[in-house]
């Protein structure tokens, strides 16, 4: 059994480590997200993001996000956008689809700082917003250090 | 100029969706890196991308910060007729960069 002593001891290496930029957090995403869905309501699915669990490199990471979606001028997915936790940004990218899109798939490399939540979300065309999370372990950070 | 690779399916036959995948060489520079001196090294990013197809908006994207350098992207297509792609990006520092690709469908 473990004490709250040995816990600290175990977490002291932490604190002294603990990061000197300023990163963004919970909080500034989600006032990110507020921003792109305008307040409204985020259900989970029908959105499927693709992104290593354990990633090596924070500087080059792949990410897909494909949006279930008839794509037709009356139901098709007008934008999607990615979030992140722990990047000095809470925005990654916004992408902007139209009835001709054939296919809601966004493909691209992002970087990320350190281990962290993604959010995935999109915004049909009926004025829906669904999403989908990631979490991503980085084991080399992406250069905030030079 | 920078160097762009653009990769378009070599055979579209009408009414088909391609995936169109490119690839632009730039720094993508964060503005949150030290450089050599220990000073910040100001940032300069691309900032917006933009397919067109016959003058119609296909795919646009706003990049931050956490695009990596030399940004991929992998977006789709619907093509019914033949025409011309034009693709552009923008960004800081006046960067501003367009190619065309003529698609003819069999």
């Amino acid at each position: 059994m473990t004490t709250p002593r040995r816990l600290l001891l175990v977490a002291a290496p932490a604190l002294l480590l603990a990061p000197a930029i300023a990163h963004a957090t919970p909080d500034a995403m989600a006032a990110a997200l507020r921003e792109f869905t305008g307040g409204a309501e985020v259900r989970r699915g029908r959105v499927a993001m693709d992104i290593s669990p354990l990633v090596e490199n924070g500087n080059t990471v792949p990410l897909s996000v494909i949006v279930d979606s008839p794509m037709t001028e009356d139901d098709h997915v007008r934008a999607i956008a990615i979030f992140n936790e722990r990047n000095p940004q809470p925005h990654v990218i916004t992408a902007h689809y139209s009835a001709r899109s054939g296919q809601a798939l966004l493909a691209t490399h992002i970087r990320l700082a350190t281990s962290q939540n993604l959010l995935a979300v999109a915004a049909l065309s009926g004025g829906t917003f669904w999403s989908d999370s990631a979490q991503v372990v980085v084991t080399l950070a992406a250069c905030l250090e030079g | 100029m920078a160097r762009v690779l653009i990769n378009i399916p070599r055979e579209i036959r009408a009414g088909e969706t391609i995936a169109i995948r490119t690839l632009i060489q730039h720094a993508m520079e964060s503005g949150y890196r030290p450089g050599a001196d220990g000073n910040v090294v100001p940032r300069d990013i691309l900032r917006r991308f933009t397919a067109r197809f016959d003058d119609e908006v296909v795919f646009a994207a706003e990049f931050s910060p956490a695009i990596a350098a030399n940004p991929f992207l992998s977006f789709t297509m619907n093509v019914v007729a033949g025409g011309t792609l034009t693709l552009r990006w923008e960004g800081d520092n006046g960067f501003d960069q367009t190619e065309t690709r003529r698609i003819t469908v069999a």
